[in-house]
């Protein structure tokens, strides 16, 4: 009975939605073997550019800031998708508590907020409380605004898992832990994947907060690039998004290739 | 020494601050050599952090960045807007020994009488270009971006920054800065009204763009973007109106409670060194304020038809700093044109 | 059992923006300092600004400022626009992830989140080369023959559109999708054994079920882009403000003016909160029902 899964036009929807995703991304590639320094002009296939992002004067900048955007995102969205997912057990599995609705409020905070006006008052608040600024501001800043994105589909998930699957765990003696690890945590975990997913590429693209919580000298790949990218992108960031890119369908091929063999022999 | 640019990356803070030098600067507006060559001199190490508008910068200097870094590069207005605001150091002239390259009539400049807190860093003018494919006639007058021909209605970028539009629409207008008379004002709206009918889009950093791209055929300028524009091939004209244009001036300041002060005059001083003050300009296509830096220039810099004004050119003016109650109509009329 | 589940969130979102955002809260009753920051002294200048309209020169009888409801107007009724289309699209691209072999679903969801390893900014620009009047999209069009003369859509509400959905899309597929994937469907095949249509099982069946999920793609879609200024101002030519390009202007741009800033975030944000707990007490209702 495959044909309940199937529904007309969902196959061309999906297409349709990689081109949009994927067409302006083509520019990037292409543009990043351009031979001139204009995005507008075709000046030849070249190399170039991605010499100019190992070897060039700006060279040590990108990798200090590819190496710390990197980190960040990835520290800051398993941080958000756990703090996410104990938020989510609590709200969704604790039954009606005082407060409850406000803590709704309070999860989606950083969402409600004004990206400039998160930027501005966390560094006044994080100058009054004398904390300098750096790599750990820019961290505890990501971590705060990731948890909404990791939290609402991990939400939205466990919403529709039935809490007999935990009961009969119970019943059969696992403790708290067990049951939480054995049975719910695996029925959750598209929607912990989709929150670390999301958490991630926000963490990644911010630039505004970042910005200002940052401290001197610090960079990540959006605040070293957004300057360049104003004044009409120039082709070495171009090659640094085609190089980000190729990072993560590695990423992607990997793990596809680890998660088949970890199939094929069980 | 890659390894340790990369360590000193990761450590938000150094304990020491000797030999250490922190720059709050414009995107790309110095040449990666230039800060190479004073770090080779000096032993000084550089730390360049990027804003991307004078406003932008004084935010988050005034949120909480003052005393992470010694100097920044803020334009004009800039300059006297945190001088009222008490967030600049100053100098005497003899802590710089090039002090006297400084080109004499950017001395006792409106903003920073005598230079006590700034020099000169880059100078240049706002007017607009007109790609010359689209429309060939005289471009001399303001009237071309705010009552343009038929050919270039609706093809008209604007720059998304209210001081310039709002003083070339005074210029146009032939009324002063800073004014307060209630008729001229509104007229000075209404002109905007009207001429907002013909404009495509509003766009500081990207004018250059859309002018190269084809998205716009005139568009409000800085001359040296105009320049660029030009080296990219797009057949645009950089007009100095007859009316008037801003003239800006980018300059650079010893911020107050700089945590390396002695070496931010040296970067300062370093900066006034002609063939230094050269490399700039090369790097960015403006005007340098420091004399004797012909010898260094590049040919094409130093012949662009927008850094050298045709004779009938009116003189340029600066970007007048209002007073509050003044400021507040100026807002009013920004937000108006843009509601 | 919520308490110590709660902390971590209580404490993160606590301390490091409730706190900040009560700062802005109060700022936005102070009085401003000219050219950016606040001057300790109480005032409604902000909110009397935003509400009160007095002329140009503050001289004529106060009459009710349509000018920032019309932006918050504009704003949310694109943001609107925006969440729908994205619905729209990402519910067919979801549900077609959620059906695919276990071991290809993975493989898919990147496909959808990879182009974001790429900087908003970048894409925004790269899509506005693509759309532009002479751009290789308005090329090849005209190259099949399929138009004659370039579509305009640079500077139109439509590429502002195409730019929020380009923007936002993963936030409405992958919570969307988190709930069809646990989708059992036994359900539907029950349903279609007694005749019901494969849009009656996704209307009657499906759609109750899968619910939160799209209800959190929304929320995580419009809340960002009622703020959004990028691409209004890179693909719509920023002729006019929009809430986020008001708000950047206050703080970052030329108009310098805090307590105003704050007092349309505080505005903004109290629409939004309202519209959300109203959603947290009718989802709360349902739970006791």
């Amino acid at each position: 009975m495959k044909g309940v899964r199937h529904y007309p036009g969902f196959l061309s929807i999906t297409l349709l939605c990689l081109v949009v995703l994927y067409g302006p991304l083509l520019v990037v590639t292409a543009y990043s073997f351009n031979g001139s320094t204009s995005i507008t002009q075709w000046g030849g296939f070249s190399l170039r550019w991605y010499i100019d992002v190992f070897t060039g004067p700006e060279a040590p900048r990108f990798r200090s800031a590819a190496w710390n955007s990197l980190t960040i995102a990835i520290m800051a969205a398993i941080s958000a998708t756990m703090i996410a997912t104990a938020a989510a057990l609590a709200m969704m599995r604790a039954g009606r508590f005082r407060g409850k609705s406000l803590t709704f409020a309070l999860i989606n905070l950083p969402l409600m907020v004004p990206e400039i006006v998160t930027a501005v008052a966390t560094l006044i608040f994080f100058s009054m409380i004398g904390l300098t600024t750096g790599y750990l501001t820019i961290l505890l800043a990501h971590i705060t605004f990731c948890i909404p994105f990791a939290y609402l589909p991990i939400a939205a998930r466990l919403q529709g898992i039935d809490d007999s699957y935990e009961q009969a765990a119970r019943d059969l003696y696992a403790s708290r832990t067990q049951s939480f690890f054995l049975i719910l945590l695996p029925l959750m975990a598209p929607g912990v994947i989709s929150g670390f997913l999301l958490a991630f590429i926000i963490s990644l693209d911010d630039f505004i907060i970042t910005n200002f919580v940052k401290g001197a000298g610090m960079e990540t790949l959006p605040t070293a690039i957004f300057g360049s990218v104003k004044l009409g992108i120039k082709p070495n960031i171009m090659a640094i998004s085609t190089l980000m890119l190729g990072v993560s369908v590695l990423f992607v091929t990997l793990s596809y290739l680890i998660n088949r063999k970890g199939r094929q022999s069980p | 020494m890659k390894r340790l640019a990369f360590a000193t990356a990761l450590l938000a803070t150094p304990a020491f601050a000797d030999g250490e030098l922190k720059i709050y600067h414009w995107f790309d507006y110095i040449p990666q050599e230039l800060v190479d060559k004073f770090t080779a001199e000096t032993g000084i190490a550089v730390t360049i952090d990027t804003y991307d508008s004078n406003e932008a910068m004084l935010a988050s200097l005034k949120a909480g960045k003052m005393g992470q870094y010694d100097v920044a590069v803020p334009g004009d207005y800039m300059v006297q807007i945190m001088g009222n605001e008490g967030l600049l150091d100053s100098f005497a002239p003899t802590d710089l020994s090039n002090f006297g390259n400084i080109d004499p009539k950017w001395v006792d400049v409106p903003f920073d009488p005598g230079r006590k807190s700034s020099i000169p860093y880059q100078w240049g003018s706002t007017a607009f270009s007109v790609n010359r494919d689209v429309y060939k006639g005289d471009i001399d007058t303001l009237a071309i971006v705010f009552d343009p021909p038929a050919e270039l209605s609706g093809k008209i970028n604007a720059l998304d920054s209210q001081g310039e539009v709002l003083a070339l629409g005074s210029m146009y207008l032939g009324m002063p800065q800073c004014n307060s008379d209630r008729t001229q004002l509104k007229a000075l709206s209404d002109m905007l009204l009207n001429a907002k009918t013909h404009w495509a889009s509003f766009g500081s950093d990207t004018a250059k763009d859309v002018l190269v791209s084809g998205d716009a055929a005139a568009g409000m300028i800085y001359n040296g973007f105009s320049a660029r524009a030009r080296a990219e091939g797009a057949n645009v004209e950089y007009a100095y109106p007859k009316e008037g244009f801003v003239v800006w001036m980018d300059n650079v300041v010893l911020l107050k409670d700089a945590p390396n002060r002695d070496n931010a005059l040296k970067f300062m001083n370093f900066l006034l060194v002609p063939e230094n003050a050269a490399a700039v300009t090369n790097h960015a296509a403006y005007t340098s304020g420091v004399m004797g830096v012909e010898p260094f220039l590049d040919d094409a810099i130093k012949n662009s038809p927008e850094n050298n004004p045709p004779a009938s050119a009116p003189a340029g003016e600066f970007i007048a700093v209002c007073d509050e109650p003044t400021q507040k109509l100026y807002d009013a009329i920004w937000t108006n044109l843009k509601k | 059992m919520a308490f110590p589940l709660l902390l971590p969130t209580w404490a993160m979102i606590g301390i490091f923006l409730l706190l900040p955002v009560i700062l802005m809260a109060i700022y936005s009753f102070l009085t401003k300092e000219f050219r950016g920051g606040v001057v300790w002294e109480f005032s409604l200048a902000a909110y009397d600004q935003f509400f009160v309209n007095r002329g140009l020169f503050g001289d004529e009888p106060a009459t009710l400022e349509w000018t920032y409801i019309g932006i918050f107007w504009r704003s949310i009724w694109q943001a609107i626009v925006a969440t729908t289309i994205c619905l729209l699209i990402g519910f067919p691209t979801a549900w077609f992830i959620a059906t695919r072999a276990p071991t290809t679903r993975g493989v898919w969801l990147f496909l959808i989140t990879i182009p974001y390893w790429v900087n908003l900014l970048i894409r925004t620009v790269s899509l506005k080369f693509l759309i532009r009047d002479n751009g290789p999209l308005n090329e090849f069009l005209m190259g099949l023959g399929v138009i004659d003369s370039p579509l305009p859509l640079v500077n139109t509400n439509l590429a502002v559109q195409l730019g929020l959905f380009y923007s936002y899309l993963p936030f409405m597929v992958l919570p969307i999708y988190a709930a069809v994937e646990r989708y059992d469907f036994a359900y539907s095949e029950a349903a279609a054994d007694l005749y019901a249509s494969r849009w009656v099982i996704m209307r009657e069946i499906i759609m109750p079920i899968v619910k939160p999920g799209i209800i959190a793609g929304c929320i995580l879609v419009f809340v960002p882009s009622l703020g959004a200024f990028l691409a209004p101002d890179l693909l719509g030519g920023a002729k006019t403000f929009m809430i986020g390009s008001l708000i950047e202007e206050q703080f970052r741009g030329s108009l310098g003016n805090w307590p105003f800033g704050a007092a349309v975030s505080m505005i903004l944000m109290s629409l939004v909160l309202m519209a959300l707990l109203f959603y947290a007490r009718s989802m709360a209702r349902e739970g006791t029902r």
